[in-house]
């Protein structure tokens, strides 16, 4: 799996959020951190080969307030990833908490990893 | 008379005003979205301040933490936020391709006006987003005088 994310310059206040990827005999999970995203603003999709991340929602304020420090400018996260063969797009799971996202990406069958078994005659 | 000498802890506003213009330096304008990132571990968590005629509101981008497991403390006009985050390393993964996301103890220090009321202060944590509002003190929120 490679990160096929584009530069979001240009593009707005988009945020690449920080990401963790890991493998294992299973499949790979992604990680993601999108503090302030629900479930209402997220999107993962899956076009061919490309897995696409999105999550968009406004920043927290309150009514008549000033923002007089902002370290975080807009939370509209995006990212995308391209997905190799071997992986199960279609049996992706994803799981949302507190503003973690966790993908599980299976492999294919044929694709784990399996021991050879030696006969012996 | 000689001038005021700046006090060391200078005007709250100043400060961050000074703060922000920094982050813009640093970030330069249309600055791609690494902000979240920028700075490093030490950076975490991202926090935005913003101020109302009655409180002061304080949002700390920590996702992925266990609120019960926080450590908030106002002291002497500073708000500290602290806690740890958990590596999410999957037991029995043999391979780490990124590991972009901040994973260890983390301390953050907001300096919080004076007129504000630690007493009154209230923390709520909800997808990743810790707010903390601080109201400010009765006597000095604007207050309609009513002319007889």
């Amino acid at each position: 799996m490679s990160d096929a994310t584009q530069s979001s310059q240009g593009a707005g206040r988009v945020v690449l959020p920080p990401v963790d990827v890991y493998e294992d005999k299973a499949g790979i999970t992604v990680v993601v951190d999108m503090p302030g995203v629900g479930r209402d603003g997220l999107a993962i999709s899956v076009d061919g080969e490309t897995l696409s991340i999105e999550g968009r929602v406004d920043l927290p304020g309150a009514p008549g307030m000033d923002l007089v420090h902002a370290e975080v400018r807009a939370l509209h996260y995006r990212r995308s990833f391209a997905l190799s063969r071997e992986l199960a797009a279609d049996r992706i799971d994803a799981l949302l908490k507190d503003g973690v996202l966790r993908l599980s990406i299976p492999k294919r069958e044929e694709a784990r990893p399996h021991r050879v078994r030696v006969r012996t005659a | 008379m000689i001038g005021r000498f700046p006090p060391f802890y200078g005007d709250f506003y100043d400060q961050l005003s000074r703060m922000q213009r920094e982050m813009e330096q640093m970030l330069g304008a249309g600055a791609p979205a690494a902000s979240l990132r920028a700075g490093g571990a030490s950076r975490f968590p991202a926090v935005n301040l913003g101020v109302t005629p009655e409180s002061v509101e304080v949002y700390a981008f920590l996702p992925g933490v266990d609120a019960q497991g926080l450590e908030l403390a106002v002291h002497q006009g500073l708000l500290v936020i602290a806690g740890e985050r958990p590596p999410t390393h999957p037991e029995g993964a043999t391979d780490v391709y990124q590991q972009e996301r901040f994973s260890g103890a983390f301390r953050r220090t907001v300096s919080l006006p004076e007129d504000v009321d630690p007493e009154g202060i209230e923390a709520t944590y909800r997808d990743g987003i810790l707010h903390v509002r601080a109201p400010k003190r009765a006597a000095v929120q604007p207050r309609r005088v009513q002319v007889k």
